[in-house]
This record gives C-alpha cells, structure tokens and sequence, in this order.
C-alpha cells in the first residue's frame, strides 16, 4: 500500500523525524488558510498524489503569501497530474499539501527498501539528493553508498557513523546525529512493516539538524492484519478504487484500453494469456487474475466489472483448474454475473483441469452460452476475431 | 529418480488441524503420500486424519521419522512454523502459505543461512513427483511419470504446461513450484542443479516471468556448466500492464533489468530453447527431446 507524502510524514514525525510543518488542504480557500496558518515567507505547495516525478511536472510551486498558495493550489486542485510515474493516463490531484519551505545547508538521499537478492534491508545513503536522481544515478552524476541492515536489528554505530561520513557529513555532531536518524527510521521500517521509506530530499539544516523534505512509504499489504490503524490510510478516492474493491474480492484487476474482457485464475496464466492476446493482434480491456481465494461470488464481481465495462467486446475466460479453484467456481461466477448484468456479449471460454466438465454442467444450468474451445490459443483467436467484428451476435 | 522427494519422503504437515491443512493433507494420503503426522501447537496428543499430533517439529521428527514438512499455517503464523522447521533441522520444508509479509521472510532466509535445511516457497503450488509423492495443493490428474523436469514461479502456468507435457506424450520426474513471492527459499538456479544431478531428469523446463532476476541468474548458472540435457524455457509477462510507479533510487540500484525481454535474452544466450507461445511448450520439448534422443 503506497502512502501519501503527509502521511508518510505524519508516520516520520510520530517515530521522531523532523518535518516542516504543514497542513493538508481539499480546497483553494482551506490551502490560503493553511498558509497563512503557517506564517512563514516561503511556502510550499504539494500536490498528494501516489506516484513521484511531481516537482518536475509542475505538481510542487514554491509561493510567497498566502494568496498566492490560494492560486497555486486552485491550479492544482481536481487537476490530472502526468509524471514520468504516472504513466499517461496520469493521477488526479485531491489534495495539497501546504508547507513552511526548508532552507537546507545540503540535501541528501536516504531510503531503507528490502534487497531481494540478499533478502536483507538495505540503505542507500547520497551525498545529493534531488527529485531527478533517478536519471542522475544513471548518467553517473551521483552516486549511493550502500550498507545491509540485515533482518532489521540495530546497526553498529561504527557503521552507521562511517556510512554519515561517506556520504560527506564530517563535521562535529552530524555523523552521531545521522546514525540516531538512521535508527529511528530503522525502527518505522520495521515497526510498521515498510517496504519503502525513501527521504529525497533529506535536508541538512543550519542548526545542524535533519528534515524530511519528501517522504515515500510503502506498507507491505501481506502485513497490514498487523497494522489495522495504516488500513484506514488507504486512499479510496484514488485513481485505482475500482482495483482496490477488486483486490478485496480476490481479484488482482488492472484497466488497460483495449475491448477484450480478460479473465484467468492465477498470475502466471493470466501473463501467458496477455501475451498470446497480443501475439494475435487483440486488445486487452483488462488483465485480471483470480486468485486461489476467490468465492464464485467474488468472481462474479470481476465480470461485472468486465460486463459493465462498455469497451468489452468480448470475453476471454482462461481457466486451469487447480487443486484449490476448480473450475466450476469460475463458471458460477460467470453465470452469477451475466445473470445480474443482463448484458450479452460473445464470452469464449478454455477450461482445463480441476472439475472443467462440471464446470460446463454449471455454464448450462445458468443457460449461459459460452463458446467453448479445447485449447487456449484457439480461445485467443476467437475471443479476438469476436472483439474486433464488433462484438457479433451469438 | 526424482527431486527433493520420493518414496522415502515421510511427511508431517504444520497446521493440519486448519481447513487447509485437513483438506489437502487428506487429498495427498488419497494420493498416496505417506503423511506421518501433524504439528499443532497445543494439541500434541490428540488424533486428526488418524494420525497423531504434535506440538512441536521436533517431536513429531522424533516420533514418526519424518523428513519433510509441509507448512499450512496462516501468514500470521507462517514464518514462525518454517523458522521453527528449520530450527529442527528438517530436511525438506515446502511453504504453501500465501500472503506471508515479506519482513517476515526477511527472518526465514537468515535462518536458512545457518541450516541445510531446503525451503520450498511460500506461496508455492508445492512439489509433485508423479505416482511417488505429492506434497502441495496441485490438482492431480493430467501428470504422468515421466523424465522432464518442471521449474515453475507460477501455479496455474504449471497445470497448464504439466498437461502439455502429458498430451505430447512426455511425462514429469517432478515438479517444483519454487513460490510466486519475491523473497523465497529454493531458488530457480538451485533447483536446476537439482534437476542436473538427477540421472532421470532428461530435460528441464523452466517457467518464468517478469521481476526479479532469478532468470538472469540461472541463464548465468547454464552458461558456466553447459548442461547436456535440452531445457525448454516459457517466459510470460511480456505485455504486463504497467502500474503507476512509486519510483526510488532503490529499484534503480537492484539494476538488473527484469522485463520479459531481458530474461528471454539471458536464458537463448545460456542455450535455453525458449517456447514460441505459452500453448506451445510441450511441442517446444517435444521437438528437443526427439533431437537429443
């Protein structure tokens, strides 16, 4: 679960991080309030999206009065973002985030992330932090040094302090007061189960002290039964709504632009089905992989979200039953929702493995017609011939 | 032959008590897996499935022989029941247990450097030896005993493929389904030495897919030993959708590049036969076997 920058600060500041003040805003009037709250001559204003690459495509302004945060939030506000990370369909922009700007002595780079390879916490630390560091990093400009924090045990301070000064904090209490900081976030790493908590920029300030200028967080949604207070943070008027309900029904959902409904059960399947729809010249509306879990209620949720989507033209069920979901799940959930919907369109249908003849006993007992085909690529090519005649009658 | 099992494989299932547990440990002794026992803490003593159970792993090793575990306990659970496996010095553990939180697995792995211990997943389909053992949630049916070894990341892709195999006539020494979780136990590069040094093993496929880079480090593996036995490779994944980043200088730093693309490059470099299309893997070893005959 991705967070929010002022959430992820809000979860900083509570584990004993600075941060520059600040206010959440939904509106311009709430933004000009919150700054004028602040007081301060420099002000930031944020736009709270869940993906990076803001500052560089305008969603960060830097303004002077209030006023000004009024009209720099009003240009921001319901507007679609587009970053580099957004892809092109961008994020829309629900709320701002109105700060007291940080005056930095120097700006650094610290993240803690979980190192697949060794399957150990690792820390990278540079010298220069910056919102481009990306293509920084790959152009050579900068560099990050890199140290394992193991399962999550306190470092050394030998370690910690040597990792402060290669990345050149030498002087007096720096080193001491960056290995502090690198436990604290170690403690928010591991206490509240991150996969991700990047500082970019961390700020060094001129009384000697460090602030988090941005803040990244990801929470392991595997962990969230430990979590329950991080649940509520979960923002349900993001973009991805209609993939988070999908995702509580079992349900690994994801939109794309084409007019082929996808449905499969399992990841690797639901992959394989992807590319063979391409290698026939289809277009995918969805990818949608069902889980293991799934009920055949849940299943008939997702294809009410392919039945009610109006780009479907028609349906591709991929099913391998396994010893967990067999395949009559899939086909009562099928006839549940076409069922509900009303809506005929062509649904081509391989069904391999666990209980695949049941399943079709299933098919004719809802009196669903579904064009039944032996293997997968024969599925394919119907279920794209199907789309692109413009969903043709049965 | 066979991999990781066979017919001396005695079993003991953590959690059998649960659902998941009774469901699949009874589906397995129908197969013909010899299930010796169930761990449950707090019920040791007691009877389930007419077999006895346990408190802990290493009673129920002591009193029933027993080496291999198969673990069903919940992800709150999960990486304590496979630490503790490890701990008794199990020599096989097979984790099928979804959703296990990944700081978690963080703790299994450090345990597993201190042990000889081999975890298979979490979140793997299990292992399958055809008419020689079971230990997983795999429906049964389409495998047939056979010399072509299956490496899997993905469940539904191996029924899919195990059933290819079969209709071209070829059958399965085993199946490995090594866990879809990015922090895992058995890698894919161990499990091909596995199947390298089995001498029934006639060839090996190998199903892939985007992320992470085990791919990579197997194309690495056969580049250096040159295995004389063909191995047919599926890499799926190429027309993933892409979900909205959160970027970090972290995924820039881990590098390796973990596209389809990237993998199927590696793998036809270390000499994989990689299968035109997903349906067209059992013609795919088919073709190599008939040519290494």
């Amino acid at each position: 679960m991705k967070l929010h920058e002022f959430q992820s600060k809000a979860l900083l500041s509570a584990g004993g991080i600075g941060v520059p003040e600040g206010r959440v805003a939904l509106t311009a009037a709430e933004a000009r309030d919150a700054a004028a709250a602040l007081g301060a001559t420099k002000i930031a204003v944020k736009s709270q999206i869940l993906a990076g690459g803001r500052g560089l495509a305008g969603g960060v302004q830097l303004v002077s009065t209030p006023e000004q945060a009024g009209v720099a939030a009003a240009a921001m506000l319901g507007r679609t973002l587009v970053t580099e990370q957004t892809g092109p369909a961008g994020s829309r922009v629900n709320r701002v985030l109105i700060e007291t700007a940080v005056r930095p002595v120097r700006n650094l780079y610290l993240s803690l992330s979980i190192d697949v390879a060794s399957a150990e916490i690792m820390v990278l630390a540079g010298a220069e932090g910056s919102e481009d560091i990306e293509r920084r990093l790959q152009s050579g400009e900068t560099r990050l040094e890199r140290i394992s924090m193991g399962t999550g045990n306190a470092l050394a301070e030998d370690v910690a302090i040597n990792l402060a000064k290669r990345i050149g904090l030498v002087s007096s209490d720096l080193p001491s007061a960056f290995a502090q900081l690198l436990d604290q976030l170690r403690r928010i790493f591991v206490e509240l189960d991150a996969t991700l908590l990047e500082i970019n920029p961390l700020a060094v300030t001129e009384e000697g002290g460090f602030v988090a200028v941005d803040a990244k967080m990801i929470i392991d949604d595997n962990a969230l039964f430990r979590h329950p207070e991080l649940v509520a943070l979960r923002d349900e008027h993001d973009d991805d709504a209609v993939e988070l309900v999908a995702q509580n029904r079992q349900l690994n959902y994801l939109r794309m632009d084409g007019n082929i409904g996808l449905a499969v059960n399992g990841a690797g399947l639901g992959l394989a089905t992807l590319d063979m729809v391409y290698a026939a010249n289809g277009k995918p509306a969805n990818f949608m992989d069902i889980r293991t879990t799934a009920t055949s209620l849940d299943v008939a949720h997702g294809f009410t979200l392919l039945l009610n989507n109006p780009a479907v033209r028609s349906i591709l069920v991929n099913v391998h039953g396994g010893g967990m979901q067999p395949c009559d799940t899939i086909a009562d959930g099928l006839g549940i929702a076409m069922r509900r919907t009303g809506r005929t369109c062509p649904v081509i249908v391989r069904l391999a493995g666990n209980n695949a003849e049941y399943a079709r006993f299933r098919f004719a007992n809802f009196g669903c017609k579904v064009i039944d085909c032996p293997d997968m690529w024969t599925a394919v090519t119907r279920a794209t011939s199907a789309a692109q005649s413009n969903g043709e009658r049965l | 032959m066979t991999i990781l099992v066979d017919q001396n494989t005695r079993v003991i299932c953590q959690g059998m008590t649960g659902w998941a547990g009774t469901h699949y440990s009874a589906a397995m002794l129908e197969y013909g897996t010899r299930i010796v026992g169930g761990v449950t803490p707090g019920k040791g003593g007691t009877y389930h499935l007419n077999l006895p159970v346990f408190n802990e792993v290493a009673d129920a090793m002591r009193e029933t022989g027993a080496n291999a575990s198969m673990v069903f306990v919940p992800p709150e659970n999960a990486a304590a029941a496979m630490i503790e496996a490890i701990e008794a010095g199990m020599p096989l553990v097979v984790a099928l247990t979804e959703r296990v939180p990944v700081q978690d697995m963080l703790r299994v792995r450090a345990a597993l450097k201190q042990s000889s211990t081999v975890l298979v997943g979490p979140n793997s389909q299990g292992v399958l030896s055809p008419g020689v053992c079971k230990i997983g949630v795999m429906a049964t049916g389409s495998e047939r005993k056979g010399q072509i070894g299956i490496l899997s990341r993905s469940a539904s892709l191996t029924s899919e493929v195990i059933a290819q195999v079969s209709a071209v006539g070829l059958g399965q020494s085993t199946t490995v389904g090594i866990g879809g979780d990015a922090i895992h136990g058995l890698s894919m590069r161990d499990c091909m030495q596995l199947f390298l040094a089995d001498r029934d093993t006639h060839g090996v496929i190998v199903i892939g897919e985007i992320g992470g880079s085990e791919e990579q480090e197997l194309a690495e593996l056969l580049t250096e030993i040159k295995p004389d036995i063909p191995i047919v490779g599926l890499v799926v994944g190429r027309h993933a959708p892409t979900e909205r980043r959160m970027g970090h200088a972290g995924a820039f730093a881990q590098s390796a590049a973990n596209d389809a693309q990237s993998k199927i490059n590696a793998l036809e470099e270390a000499g994989v036969i990689i299968a035109k299309s997903p349906h067209l893997v059992g013609q795919a070893i088919r073709e190599a076997m008939a040519v290494s005959v």
